[in-house]
């Protein structure tokens, strides 16, 4: 447990630079805001007014810690961009709140996908004895690891959506109207961001069973008249999981890193785009909160992949 | 006598070096040609032959404008291999000056910079460049300084293993002993004996470096069009894949091809140690 400890501790401390960072970099950033948000043309008293409103007279250090303080609250600031009317400034709560399950939904199905297609691929790839086999699956999956996501998506959209017409492009079904629909329009886009990764998790897997079957305990289980089925899933199998379960865990932040892209191609309404349209309109409170949001689900997976290692293989000392 | 540096040697040329070393040549071909040369210019517009299909006049078709794919397709390679080749050479020149400090000195600069990297390196690498960016604002200029900034932390880490490695071997004690100095040491000394494993992460990186660029001028971050890029051509093919769907395969098939060349040939480098 000590160990937990530890591990909470460091996912704290990572969470508060990052913070610290998010914060820093935004304040060093050239341009005034409320110029931006008001135009030139505003009367000073406005401006004074806009400033006093958005806490920007207060020393970096004040604001720091109301800002942490107001997000750990909930309350995440609002946008400088959009705006509910004339008079309301929109909450960035409200402008993520709905757009989260979709990226998480989408890095979620293509981890599914990722872990379904991986590893019998990689079991069979291991297994096949021919050379020519061992041959294409080898040229297959460099081939996959080199086609970027954005592509993939695009061949997948003129394939799937124009060639055969499986779904509609841009046909995106909203997940409070139609959960199933949702889910059914968001696999090409999972599917485009898991095909490489798959290609690398069963490289791996397969990289991994090679080296397990030279061990010795394969020849023990053979000796002792364990079937090669039993050998293979019983044993290999489940030795050759250990490093792919850190492997997996490493390409989450990629996967999510792919998400994001790969929402732009199917215009999914993300968090993926409101980044990057954030980003293009300078609407930094968004953007600081998108940052942290998304680095602590990274930090969270590495730490939920961390402890699940441990569980599963007890051997490992909890230093 | 010192050894000369060399890049890693080729005892037998397998599969994946000559697939590798071919495609990569061609590619290199088509980019340096295409600085120079370009079968039509890449930004005459042309009404009348907008949306060609692919022919023998325009091997890879015409785009919304009637401008020739295959000219914009060189074009944009060289601009894509230019700037992957300078992130890379930045990021790889950075990782080398901190991975030798930090791994032959040690101590708590070593151990702050590296808690640092960690931390970049598990986050989502395109991310941290579009925060870079949005910091700095978009461009080309930008979009080189915050990938090198980005891919530094993977260089760090591997050089910093391969001094930890080195720093205590016998040829290095023997050095400090003779009265070498520090700087001839790390530089003279271990740097030359750490380049074949260096080596392969370059490439790696370079693959990773032509991703991302690609990456980021398909969201609109990067270089930005009337310049050709792979990226940004294909983001503006994605909205003609109904009536011109070879817009989009000519660039998206270019970054395949230099990825893939790349990486068979460091597989096949690596397969020959």
């Amino acid at each position: 447990m000590k160990y937990l400890a530890k591990k909470i501790i460091t996912l704290i401390m990572t969470l508060f630079l990052v913070s610290v960072a998010a914060f820093v970099a935004f304040q060093i950033i050239p341009g005034d805001v409320v110029t931006s948000i008001l135009g030139t043309e505003a009367t000073p008293e406005r401006e004074e007014q806009l400033r006093e409103e958005l806490g920007l007279n207060d020393p970096p250090v004040k604001r720091y810690v109301s800002w942490v303080g107001d997000v750990l609250k909930g309350d995440l600031g609002v946008s400088y961009r959009y705006s509910k009317n004339m008079n309301e400034m929109m909450p960035v709560t409200e402008l993520i709140g709905d757009k989260l399950p979709v990226t998480l939904w989408l890095a979620a199905i293509a981890v599914i996908l990722i872990i379904v297609a991986a590893i019998p691929l990689g079991v069979f790839w291991a297994k096949s004895k021919s050379h020519a086999m061992d041959a294409f699956m080898g040229v297959f999956t460099q081939a996959a690891m080199a086609i970027p996501s954005f592509f993939l998506g695009i061949i997948v959209t003129y394939l799937f959506g124009i060639v055969f017409k499986v779904f509609a492009p841009g046909g995106y079904v909203s997940y409070q109207d139609n959960f199933p629909g949702f889910l059914g329009y968001l696999f090409f886009p999972a599917l485009s961001v898991a095909i490489p990764k798959i290609a690398m998790t069963a490289r791996f897997l397969r990289n991994s069973m090679l080296t397990e079957m030279k061990a010795d305990y394969v020849r023990t289980a053979y000796s002792k008249g364990c079937s090669d089925r039993r050998v293979m899933y019983g044993h290999v199998l489940r030795n050759a999981m250990m490093p792919v379960i850190t492997f997996l865990g490493m390409i989450i932040a990629e996967i999510v890193a792919g998400s994001i892209v790969v929402e732009q191609v199917f215009g999914l309404p993300g968090i993926g785009r409101l980044l990057i349209s954030s980003i293009s309109t300078r609407d930094f409170p968004v953007v600081e909160i998108l940052i942290l949001y998304i680095t602590f689900v990274v930090i969270f997976v590495y730490f939920l992949v961390d402890i699940l290692y441990r569980v599963i293989d007890p051997r490992i000392s909890n230093r | 006598m010192m050894r000369k540096v060399k890049l890693p040697k080729i005892q037998k040329w397998n599969k994946y070096f000559t697939a590798g070393l071919i495609m990569t040549v061609i590619a290199l071909l088509l980019a340096v040609v295409g600085l120079f040369w370009t079968p039509y210019g890449t930004t005459d517009m042309s009404a009348a032959e907008r949306f060609h299909a692919p022919s023998l006049m325009h091997p890879f078709g015409t785009d919304n404008f009637g401008r020739d794919i295959l000219s914009r397709v060189m074009k944009g390679m060289g601009t894509t291999i230019f700037i992957s080749t300078l992130v890379v050479a930045g990021s790889g020149g950075a990782g080398i000056l901190i991975g030798a400090l930090t791994g032959y000195f040690g101590g708590i600069l070593d151990e702050a910079i590296m808690r640092v990297t960690d931390a970049i390196n598990g986050f989502p690498s395109i991310l941290l460049a579009l925060v870079v960016i949005s910091v700095m604002g978009g461009g080309r200029q930008n979009l080189i300084i915050s990938l090198a900034i980005v891919f530094t932390p993977s260089f760090v880490r591997i050089v910093r293993s391969e001094f930890i490695r080195l720093r205590d071997a016998d040829y290095i004690m023997r050095a400090r002993l003779m009265g070498v100095g520090r700087a001839r040491i790390l530089f003279i000394h271990i740097l030359p004996n750490i380049f074949s494993t260096f080596w392969v992460s370059v490439m790696i990186g370079f693959n990773n470096a032509i991703l991302a660029e690609s990456g980021m001028s398909y969201l609109g971050v990067g270089v930005k069009p009337p310049d050709a890029s792979l990226g940004n051509m294909l983001s503006d093919a994605q909205g003609y894949l109904m009536t011109a769907p070879w817009y989009a395969l000519a660039p998206g098939l270019a970054i395949v091809w230099v990825v893939l060349g790349f990486s068979l040939l460091s597989e096949g480098i690596r397969r020959n140690g």
